[in-house]
């Protein structure tokens, strides 16, 4: 019993931060119905932003948080009007070529920087031991800091006049455009938002974790998983997935090998996609 | 116009005519050897290294003048191309590499999923091809009659170091964590027949898929088990994840053997979590063998440093010596003729700084290493900095074991 509550304590925390990783995904599709591909390796990109901070700079591991949003944000802005404001619009295979395109330049310019060799940020922060499981200090910071940039997100989107501006273009561009909000101008806002989210959840995962140039593949695969369960296009949402997707790793290990997590994953994936095809907390469209 | 236009024409075929014609005679004195790496992909890291190794050994040969046979002096070439870590690729490149590069000798990519797939295209070809990164017995068991394998194979991998654990807690629970990929499901075969044997309990005996991003629940599950030793892995991005999150969950054990990923120098990047984390090693730089052809470890070790600014690992030390293999079998058969330099390999039964090489003859094994031991390796800390000590065997020791 107690292991099982480690399990479910644990999930819960690693479940926030894929629910952030997750959060910049759905933000985008929800905005400008875009997938973006580039996500895995935004993300990855955020964790050489921690190594480079705390190593390389021996900056405090994480004031490295506040550097990677405000990044994140600039490269997303700068990587709408580059790569895509033109297919904004245009069918979604489109926007599916453009953003893998991305993904595939970003993976290689990183691969010729640091190989795909792993590379580890020792964080440490005091933990709490009960019961022989401890529960690490990275993990229930990275947990802390995703509920909160959630939540900042949550009142940026829904009590700021950008925000609902923002909101505005995703409920219908159209209508937004008519009275007087500058569309593009949002939807570079969003996706620069998508990416800083990205980035920061890369950091924060690698104040826990190893990583390599090629670990975003997996938290991408996961991110769309979080996506479906929490609704596409629902931020909020996101948070939810991300803490139940946390809480079936954790639990089902208990009752079944590691290497049926993916199954299981997936399974519940392509079931919610036939049961709730815009997921299960989607928000009413327009 | 149009005739003199017609005379340049013609005078340029007649010309690259003769430098085609001119070609044949340098290929004479060169030896072109294939093979793919994981320049880029999940592989990477260990093929890098493995790769580094083959050209050291290539760049030593051709500064000496190329490897000497029947009267003749082999410059090596290399035609080698990025198999991106995907089966898939390997067997389009090495189909590439023997039918339009005209490779007259192979090398293997790294890791033993990618060597299977060489090694159907190899023996499709009847190309020698020496395996190094590969130690899944399964293609020598498939009736091949040119694929020879450098390193040990994987029911070697944890048999140090379950006699070493045995040595220290006969009664220790074992905890068993490894990937599902082909050869870390060789070395579980293993290592189930040999706890039997030794009368050592397995307490968890689980598989994880490669794209496992978080051991957490699995090291509770260990915890709840109470085992003192957790043996396992798989490869380098899911052991170093998976002894960071041991270290930071202080999950209890006594002892952790993994495979692969330890045994790379980058491993030290974790700092304590790296502390008593063991590996078996098909070779390490400490060893002590009197080779009968080639450099001592030592020797090589420093050539390797020089050159590349790291210490090698024994994926590096594998790539040397396929070369060093291929390059005493060619000068024993004193021909390039692949059937040759197969009886020679055949025959062989040399040591070298990668210790003794002996394949095997077997029909039903041919080309399975059985004369190569491995050795178990520890991070240890020593002056406040980490090194890689070898614990066991006995005879081959440099520290005592951390327990």
């Amino acid at each position: 019993m107690i292991a099982i509550l480690a399990s479910v304590f644990d999930g819960v925390l690693v479940g926030a931060v894929y629910g952030l990783a997750a959060m910049g995904l759905t933000l985008i599709w929800g905005v400008m119905n875009v997938i973006n591909l580039a996500h895995g390796a935004i993300t990855v990109f955020g964790m050489f932003g921690l190594y480079f901070l705390a190593t390389e700079l021996g900056l405090p591991a994480y004031s490295a948080v506040p550097i990677a949003i405000v990044c994140g944000f600039v490269a997303g802005v700068a990587l709408y009007w580059i790569a895509v404001h033109r297919i904004i619009g245009r069918p979604e295979l489109m926007s599916l070529l453009a953003t893998f395109a991305v993904n595939m330049m970003l993976v290689g310019i990183g691969t010729a920087l640091w190989t795909t060799s792993p590379f580890n940020v020792p964080v440490s922060l005091p933990g709490v031991t009960w019961e022989g499981y401890t529960f690490t200090g990275t993990h229930m910071m990275a947990a802390v800091l995703a509920v909160v940039i959630a939540g900042l997100l949550y009142v940026f989107l829904h009590h700021t006049r950008v925000g609902k501006a923002v909101r505005a273009v995703a409920d219908n561009r159209g209508a937004a455009e008519l009275s007087g909000i500058p569309t593009a101008q949002m939807l570079a806002l969003a996706f620069g938002l998508g990416i800083a989210l990205a980035a920061v959840s890369g950091t924060l995962i690698a104040t826990m974790f190893p990583f390599t140039i090629l670990s975003g593949e997996a938290y991408q695969l996961k991110s769309f998983v979080v996506t479906v369960l929490g609704g596409l296009g629902n931020p909020a949402g996101a948070l939810i997935g991300g803490i139940a997707l946390g809480l079936i790793e954790g639990i089902a290990t208990r009752f079944m090998p590691l290497s049926w997590i993916p199954i299981i994953e997936f399974g519940l994936f392509v079931l919610c996609l036939l049961a709730f095809p815009r997921g299960i907390f989607a928000p009413a469209k327009a | 116009m149009k005739s003199s236009a017609t005379f340049f024409g013609l005078s340029g075929l007649a010309v690259a005519a003769l430098l085609a014609g001119s070609t044949p005679t340098l290929a004479e004195d060169t030896l072109t050897i294939g093979f793919t790496a994981s320049q880029t992909g999940k592989l990477n890291n260990d093929s890098t290294a493995q790769m580094r190794g083959f050209e050291l050994w290539r760049d030593e040969v051709n500064a000496a003048g190329g490897i000497k046979a029947g009267g003749k002096q082999y410059k090596i070439n290399f035609v080698s191309y990025d198999d991106e870590s995907q089966n898939t690729r390997v067997q389009q490149l090495y189909t590439r590499i023997i039918v339009q590069d005209k490779a007259q000798f192979l090398f293997s990519p790294y890791s033993s999923g990618l060597v299977a797939t060489a090694a159907i295209v190899s023996e499709q070809y009847g190309k020698v091809m020496l395996t190094t990164g590969g130690a899944e017995e399964k293609p020598y068991r498939l009736g091949n009659k040119y694929l020879f394998q450098v390193y040990s194979p994987a029911d070697q991998y944890l048999k140090g170091a379950l006699l070493a654990l045995k040595e220290k807690n006969p009664k220790a629970k074992i905890a068993f964590v490894y990937e599902d990929d082909p050869f870390s499901k060789a070395v579980a075969q293993a290592v189930r027949a040999q706890a039997k044997q030794d009368g050592m309990a397995l307490s968890l005996d689980e598989s994880y898929s490669g794209s496992t991003t978080d051991f957490g629940p699995i090291i509770n599950k260990v915890i709840a088990d109470k085992a003192d030793a957790l043996l396992g892995g798989g490869h380098y991005a899911d052991g170093a994840t998976l002894a960071r999150q041991l270290h930071d969950q202080n999950a209890g054990l006594k002892w952790v053997t993994l495979l692969v990923a330890p045994d790379s120098p980058n491993f030290a990047t974790l700092g304590d979590a790296a502390v008593g984390i063991s590996v078996p090693s098909q070779w390490e730089p400490q060893v002590n063998f009197k080779p009968d052809f080639g450099p001592t470890a030592a020797e090589f070790t420093k050539r390797f440093n020089a050159k590349y600014k790291i210490d090698p690992g024994y994926h590096a030390a594998g790539g040397y010596a396929a070369g060093m293999l291929l390059q005493h079998a060619i000068e024993q058969a004193g021909s390039v003729e692949p059937a040759k330099v197969a009886d020679a390999l055949n025959k062989m039964d040399l040591t070298t700084m990668f210790g003794r090489t002996k394949f095997s003859t077997n029909p039903k094994e041919h080309g399975l290493q059985i004369g190569h031991e491995m050795v178990l390796a520890q991070w240890q800390k020593k002056d406040g900095k980490l090194v890689k000590e070898v614990i066991w065997p006995k005879a081959a020791k440099t520290a005592d074991i951390l327990y």
